[in-house]
């Protein structure tokens, strides 16, 4: 999982996310901004690392529709060309890429005709692209919206959330295409396959 | 000083050095230890010392002055302002009460009241000395029944000069001829009021040395950069003030302590503190032993009944006074069974006052004599019973111990310490400053000290190397060790101090020099800064610029570059320990450059983590350009 938040000591939903899933199991959480806060990501380090995980997970605010610039630093640095895609690329073939973020804005501002005019889908999918690139499953995103109005409850919640589908993905317990709605957690009940 | 000096000076030490130990082993504090061992040796038990115990005991209380002293330092005024509840309530109520019961029961012996009001104002008063040393050991001086202990020994350690003040207006007697000494001959010649203002002469002289010269004289002396020299002036302000105070008829401890609240605020008052404790320890072991070996066995054995009686109702009187006081400030039962068992005895004032007190015809020596006895033995039951309550009471009533370290410890407690305060830790500590992050500074240089302090800077003057100062800037508490230190030596010198005494600390240590580097790594530091380093990989980033590399690409050169440098400084270290055994250290550092470079010869700087930004293999894979 690479997590970027430049300012995390400042937000306490994506705070509570990702305390929320530091210790599953099989989860390796990468703090970009802790591990290189001079920009200088170790791509050796980070290459090796994402060839022993089949999941990745790119955890961030959403910062004008896109990433922090540290997340696209190490997208940019650590996805060469004959590693990532291209002729002797192929490192990434096969794994699967979800998006985690939170949003200011309510659900309903981002469509046609709201106040963000696009959807969350349409606005991720520069990430929709390089997973297809790259030769991965690109997995409905998981959006907190509205992280202004959350009330403590709510934020817990989410946070609970967050780990059962991590949970639920590493155990191939997530059936993603019959998830509903735009979201991985518009309704996370219908999507999970019970454990038996 | 012949034989009979070195013969002295050997039972002593070796009655401490056998019985401390011992009786720490066993659960008894050191007090305990030393009392015994003044027994043992005394006329009662080997014999090895006699009647000159009592010029040692005399000796000895310089140990209390010294104290008093140290308690002094501990007490900047704000302090002693914040305290002023507790001592004035606490204090007063505790020697009051006690003072009248023991009074009645004196008058009710047939004492003239004279005498029984002396004898009842001395037994109110404990030994700070003992309870001092006990509760430090036990480290139980920032509990609640700590805190209001020493409150008390305060309000007893001032009320002292009072006493003395009116003891000579209580005789009855016929004073003792020519025993009478208050100072020299041009002191008793002057008449009532111009004795008062020498006296009052004399304090503010204390005030105004300490106040105004003492800086200066510290700095002076810290110049010539010789420790003893330090450890000299220390002692020499000591026993200076008491010397003072004696000749005007006051008590010496009462003088060094107001002393010390004077130098509270002196940046030079840990490395002060860190010269007297050593001394003031060993005195007062030498007092305990005086008072052991000054207990009248003769006495007690002609009258084991009375003298049985008299210690238990000492004690059992001021047990009671002190747990019914301290349930009265809503102690806790654990505390306040502390508290009360701490103070239980009359102390070393009392073999003061009562000696003071026959002098001037207040007491009798057939008065005075079993009651010294009877201090004697109170000091001995103290150990006893707070054994005891260790063992017995307190599990019962449980250990419910409420650290009173809210504003007291962060006054000094600051997370982290920084080793010198030149130009380069100057840096560190005011980036942290600037975050709110507090800093206590130790710093050798006294202009330096000087100076930050003007600016209002938390420095003390003194060697960070030393275990004795670390703990006194709180090293106990402290999460990071910042060693900014200039002399190589001194900087692994102080690594190891760190290390060994104070695990809790983290150390960020700073090298001069890339074989000082290693050292540091060798020596078990993680986190090692090389001065040099960055400043020169900004030179060479600039370099690069002004040959035309782009800025991005020069910074991400050099980032390289010092990641790279950083492995290999690792790497060479652990390469070099056995070889470079039996090199002297000017040869190290060219067998070190020799080996620095050979390996970038071997495996010359990766520049490939950058691929990503160059095209070239794609130009070449999808043809465009």
């Amino acid at each position: 999982m690479l997590f970027a938040h430049p300012s995390l000591q400042r937000s306490r939903v994506n705070r509570a996310l990702i305390d929320a899933v530091r210790d599953v199991e099989g989860v390796t959480v990468r703090d970009l901004y802790e591990l290189y806060p001079d920009m200088d990501v170790d791509v050796r380090r980070e290459q090796a690392l994402v060839t022993e995980h089949d999941l990745l997970v790119f955890h961030h605010p959403l910062y004008w529709y896109s990433a922090p610039p540290l997340l696209k630093q190490w997208i940019d640095l650590v996805f060469e060309h004959g590693w990532a895609y291209g002729g002797g690329g192929g490192a990434l073939r096969g794994k699967r890429l979800l998006t985690v973020t939170t949003a200011g804005g309510r659900e309903e501002a981002y469509r046609p005709g709201g106040h963000n005019r696009y959807t969350m889908a349409q606005l991720l999918t520069p990430f929709d692209q390089t997973a297809h690139l790259c030769g991965m499953d690109y997995l409905p995103p998981f959006v907190v919206h509205g992280t202004h109005a959350l009330s403590d409850d709510d934020i817990a919640a989410c946070g609970a959330d967050y780990r059962r589908a991590l949970e639920a993905l590493r155990d191939g317990r997530l059936d993603v295409d019959s998830a509903p709605g735009p979201r991985l957690n518009s309704d996370l009940d219908a999507a999970i396959v019970p454990a038996d | 000083m012949g034989e009979g000096f070195f013969l002295q000076a050997f039972f002593y030490l070796a009655a401490a050095v056998v019985s401390v130990p011992v009786a720490k082993r066993l659960g008894f504090g050191s007090v305990l230890g030393y009392l015994v061992a003044g027994v043992a040796m005394g006329p009662a038990g080997l014999h090895l010392i006699g009647s000159e115990g009592e010029d040692i005991l005399h000796f000895a209380e310089f140990g209390v002055v010294m104290m008093l002293f140290l308690v002094g330092l501990e007490l900047h005024p704000a302090r002693l302002w914040r305290l002023r509840g507790p001592i004035l309530g606490i204090g007063g109520l505790q020697v009051g009460l006690t003072a009248t019961v023991f009074f009645g029961v004196a008058l009710a012996t047939g004492l003239r009241w004279q005498m029984a009001l002396a004898v009842g104002l001395t037994l109110a008063l404990s030994s700070t000395a003992m309870v001092l040393q006990t509760l430090s050991e036990k480290g139980l001086l920032e509990t609640d029944g700590g805190q209001n202990s020493f409150a008390v020994l305060l309000f007893q350690d001032i009320a002292v000069i009072p006493m003395l003040a009116i003891f000579p207006l209580l005789a009855t007697l016929e004073p003792k001829a020519g025993e009478v000494e208050h100072g020299p001959a041009w002191f008793e010649a002057l008449v009532g009021w111009q004795q008062a203002l020498v006296v009052l002469g004399a304090i503010v002289a204390v005030v105004a040395v300490g106040h105004f010269l003492s800086r200066p004289l510290f700095r002076f002396i810290a110049r010539t950069r010789l420790r003893e020299m330090f450890t000299a002036a220390a002692l020499l302000l000591v026993i200076g003030t008491a010397l003072l105070m004696e000749t005007v008829g006051l008590s010496a401890a009462l003088g060094t302590f107001l002393a010390g609240v004077v130098l509270a605020n002196n940046e030079y008052r840990h490395e002060l503190a860190a010269d007297i404790e050593p001394f003031k320890g060993l005195l007062l072991g030498l007092f305990f032993i005086a008072v052991g070996a000054s207990i009248d066995f003769d006495l007690v054995a002609g009258q084991p009944g009375t003298v049985g009686a008299l210690v238990a109702v000492l004690v059992g009187v001021k047990l009671l006074i002190l747990l019914v006081i301290g349930r009265a400030f809503r102690m806790g039962l654990d505390q306040c069974l502390l508290f009360a068992i701490g103070l239980s005895q009359t102390g070393e004032f009392a073999f003061v006052l009562f000696a003071f007190a026959t002098r001037n015809g207040v007491l009798s020596p057939e008065v005075a004599d079993p009651l010294v006895v009877v201090v004697a033995l109170s000091m001995l039951t103290t150990p006893v019973l707070l054994l005891l309550h260790d063992r017995v009471l307190r599990p019962r009533v449980g250990t419910r111990r409420r650290d009173a370290r809210t504003a007291d410890a962060i006054d000094e407690q600051n997370p982290v310490i920084i080793a010198g305060f030149g130009r380069f830790g100057g840096i560190v500590g005011r980036l942290l400053q600037a975050n709110g992050v507090g800093t206590t500074v130790l710093d050798l240089d006294s202009d330096h000290v000087d100076l930050l302090r003007r600016l209002g800077f938390k420095v003390f003057y003194g060697d960070a190397s030393r275990r004795d100062l670390l703990m006194e800037a709180g090293a106990g508490q402290a999460k990071l060790l910042v060693i900014a230190v200039d002399e190589p030596e001194k900087v692994l010198e102080l690594v190891e101090t760190a290390r060994r005494h104070f695990p809790n600390l983290q150390i960020l240590a700073r090298a001069p020099s890339r074989s000082d580097a290693y050292d540091l790594l060798e020596a078990g530091v993680q986190h090692v800064y090389r001065e040099t380093l960055e400043t020169a990989l900004r030179t060479a980033t600039d370099a690069l610029r002004l040959l035309g590399f782009r800025a991005h690409q020069a910074h991400r050169a050099a980032k390289t570059f010092l990641r790279h440098d950083e492995d290999a400084l690792r790497e060479l270290a652990r390469e070099r320990h056995d070889e470079v055994a039996y090199l002297n250290r000017s040869r190290q550092s060219i067998h070190d450059l020799e080996q620095l470079l050979l390996s970038e010869l071997e495996a010359p700087l990766d520049v490939s983590a950058d691929e990503a930004w160059d095209s070239a293999s794609r130009r070449e894979e999808f043809g465009e350009g």
